[in-house]
């Protein structure tokens, strides 16, 4: 069996893995090296350690990628679980369907958006991804198969979705698109001076736009703690010579990793500001298309090594009800006083769609997401901070963004991780997942 | 919009090739040894644009079934005008040098049944004076080295094979391409440790694409293996003898 350096998109941990590889959904389980784990990896794009199996093996999936059946008049799509929402994108958008939710990047698989049931700046309206998956095909390491959906084993249903590769390898699913006038997104973007304008500007705008999600600036202190963008857009109709004008955006690349993080305290602070006052008025009405709207990073291939050769963590938490606020409140301050910013800072409100998933990470309340350049035990030293916030808030974190969190910070977040525990296919792991069950 | 014959229509290079003429609306008839994995591609390329996809089970192998194939794929598209043959098995060098059988078996894999369809359709395409014949052979091919000279010299009786056949179809109009692929990171050869001369059979799929718009004769995939197998063919054989390539 080959074995080959393999890293997730932090780049904090590099570690040899044997590799094994999937052909297409007809194939068996691979039999592997026995007592050697198996994990499923899709695209690689998790952050943090929830798709690395240090010791063991990864199983890749991206060879199934094929198309099954696209109905054009319903919107229902059947494919192999390895194919990038990229691919679905390029073949549905122009004969005006949609995936309902996606992540801020298309490069992930759609076994990959179903195993951490991604999210996307439409959940206040559209849930998780799993909210608009019919069905999916649950491949066992005994090599039964397994149909799962709402109605047939919806117990497997629910912890395949979010289960992070450990229930077995989705092979494939048939997924329900929706309609949009067009590739073009119509985006307001309103300047708010603090976390209180926030919401009132959230609430208000969750009413009548499909996507909303704000940019906050992570180094102001004091009454400005919290200001930031938000952008509320609507998909579009358009004239076709509109169309033509808003193409899709360019493709830059960063080629190497730079010696140490381009991302620090001076970059930081002179991009926070600098992003803050990026627009003249309150507010500003534009048209963009949807690539350079839902994916501004993925037009900047590999950006993940502006974080130089430490790499970078993200860090991203929900913090339920009421009391989130205050909580995000707080967050935000110590982030700012820590000094350890970032450039991307996302606050998001989530709905109250829940999703059928045992460990799926979204849950009526606030989110926020943040970049840091690893600093080791400067860093740690803050997240422990942020923890302990987060904890007392009833709140968690994003496993598909963690490389790090407290094994109980894990198991108080997610109340029914132990349910979920007899759904582990036996030949399944991963360094997350010893990680986090490590002592319990 | 052409009316396109794949042979090992499984192999990853084919697929991905297959793919790309799809989204251009192409017409496919696919051939491979195993129906499932046959109908799970054809239903992908239909999803994809492709004018229509017609299958058959085909082991290149049984050399009298193969004029069957050919009318079957002429039936169902309404006539044919490229053919993209890659079938192929990637021989077991140490295994070979054990069995004379099995050296044999893989000769027939990837030299005799390339030629024997090669020969049926060369004589269709000669009459109807108009055609594209596109054939995936290897650098393997243009010169014997002792890790893998079985593989290597049925593809050096394709190379040749393909070299002789373009001479003589070039008068009826007939492009005959002969694809040099390096190395290429399929399920083929799913065992290799991949290092930076491996490509991924997507961007060999647009070199052979690019092959047949143009056409072109002799295709090395990705262009730098021209220049490597150029210095390798150029080695005095007293030398090349002691090397371990």
């Amino acid at each position: 069996m080959p074995e080959q350096l393999v890293s997730s998109w932090g780049n904090v941990i590099h570690a040899q893995h044997a590799l094994l590889r999937l052909r297409s959904r007809l194939d068996r389980f691979p039999d592997g090296t026995p007592g050697q784990s198996i994990l499923p990896y899709g695209n690689g794009r998790s952050y943090g350690d929830s798709c690395l199996n240090l010791g063991g093996a990864l199983l890749e999936t991206r060879a199934l990628d094929r198309f099954i059946r696209f109905d054009p008049q319903t919107g229902v799509l059947a494919c192999e679980a390895g194919i990038l929402l990229a691919d679905i994108l390029q073949l549905v958008v122009p004969t005006g369907w949609f995936p309902p939710v996606t992540p801020g990047t298309r490069f992930v698989t759609v076994g990959g958006a179903i195993a951490n049931d991604v999210h996307g700046k439409n959940h206040h309206r559209a849930g998780t991804f799993i909210n608009w998956v019919r069905c999916l095909e649950l491949l066992r390491s005994d090599g039964q198969r397994l149909l799962c959906s709402p109605e047939t084993n919806p117990e497997w249903f629910a912890a395949t979705a979010g289960g992070l590769g450990l229930t077995g390898v989705i092979t494939w699913a048939e997924l329900q698109l929706q309609r949009i006038p067009g590739p073009l997104m119509e985006i307001e973007t309103i300047r708010f001076a603090n976390l209180e304008e926030f919401f009132a500007l959230c609430a208000e705008s969750d009413r009548d736009y499909e996507y909303t999600v704000a940019w906050i600036d992570c180094v102001s202190r004091g009454k400005q703690l919290g200001r930031g963008l938000l952008q509320r857009a609507n998909s579009m109709a358009a004239p076709p010579q509109l169309l033509r004008s808003a193409g899709a955006a360019r493709q830059l690349s960063v080629p190497l990793t730079p010696p140490f993080s381009l991302v620090n305290n001076l970059t930081l602070r002179l991009f926070n500001t600098l992003y803050y006052h990026r627009q003249p008025g309150k507010r500003r009405r534009s048209v963009q298309h949807y690539e350079s709207f839902f994916y501004p990073l993925d037009g900047i291939r590999s950006w993940n090594r502006l974080y130089g050769p430490q790499g970078l963590y993200q860090y991203q938490c929900v913090v339920p009800g009421q009391g989130g606020r205050d909580a995000i409140a707080e967050l935000l301050e110590t982030i700012a006083v820590s000094g350890q910013g970032s450039f991307l800072a996302v606050l998001k409100v989530f709905g109250d769609r829940r999703s059928p998933g045992m460990l799926s990470f979204p849950r009526e309340g606030i989110t926020l997401a943040l970049d840091f350049p690893n600093r080791g035990e400067q860093l740690e030293h803050l997240f422990r901070q942020l923890d302990s916030i987060i904890h007392a808030a009833g709140g968690r974190l994003y496993p598909a963004k963690d490389g790090r969190m407290p094994g109980t910070l894990f198991r108080d977040g997610y109340p029914r991780w132990a349910e979920f525990v007899p759904f582990i296919d036996p030949r399944c792991s991963s360094t997350f997942w010893r990680r986090v069950t490590e002592g319990a | 919009m052409r009316k396109v014959l794949v042979v090992g229509a499984t192999s990853a290079i084919a697929e991905a090739t297959a793919r790309l003429l799809a989204q251009r609306g192409d017409t496919l008839f696919l051939t491979a040894r195993r129906a499932d994995a046959l109908a799970a591609i054809a239903a992908d390329l239909q999803v994809r644009g492709a004018a229509k996809v017609g299958t058959a089970m085909l082991d290149a192998n049984d050399l009298g079934s193969h004029e069957r194939v050919l009318d079957e794929a002429e039936g169902l598209m309404g006539g044919l005008d490229t053919v993209l043959v890659a079938h192929g098995t990637l021989s077991n060098q140490k295994e070979c040098e054990r069995s004379a059988v099995l050296t044999a078996r893989e000769i027939g894999n990837n030299g005799v049944s390339v030629v024997t369809l090669l020969t049926i359709i060369a004589n269709r395409f000669e009459q109807q004076r108009a055609g594209t014949i596109v054939v995936i052979s290897s650098v393997a091919g243009d010169r014997g080295r002792q890790s893998n000279y079985v593989y290597g010299s049925a593809k050096a009786l394709v190379t040749a094979f393909l070299s002789g056949l373009r001479q003589r179809l070039h008068k009826s109009g007939v492009a005959v391409i002969t694809i040099q692929p390096g190395f290429v990171d399929t399920p083929m050869t799913a065992g290799f440790r991949k290092g930076f001369l491996w490509a991924k059979p997507q961007q060999v799929a647009l070199g052979i694409v690019r092959a047949i718009d143009r056409p072109a004769s002799v295709v090395y995939l990705p262009g730098f293996w021209r220049l490597i197998m150029l210095i390798i063919r150029s080695i005095p054989e007293g030398i090349f003898r002691r090397l371990s390539l």
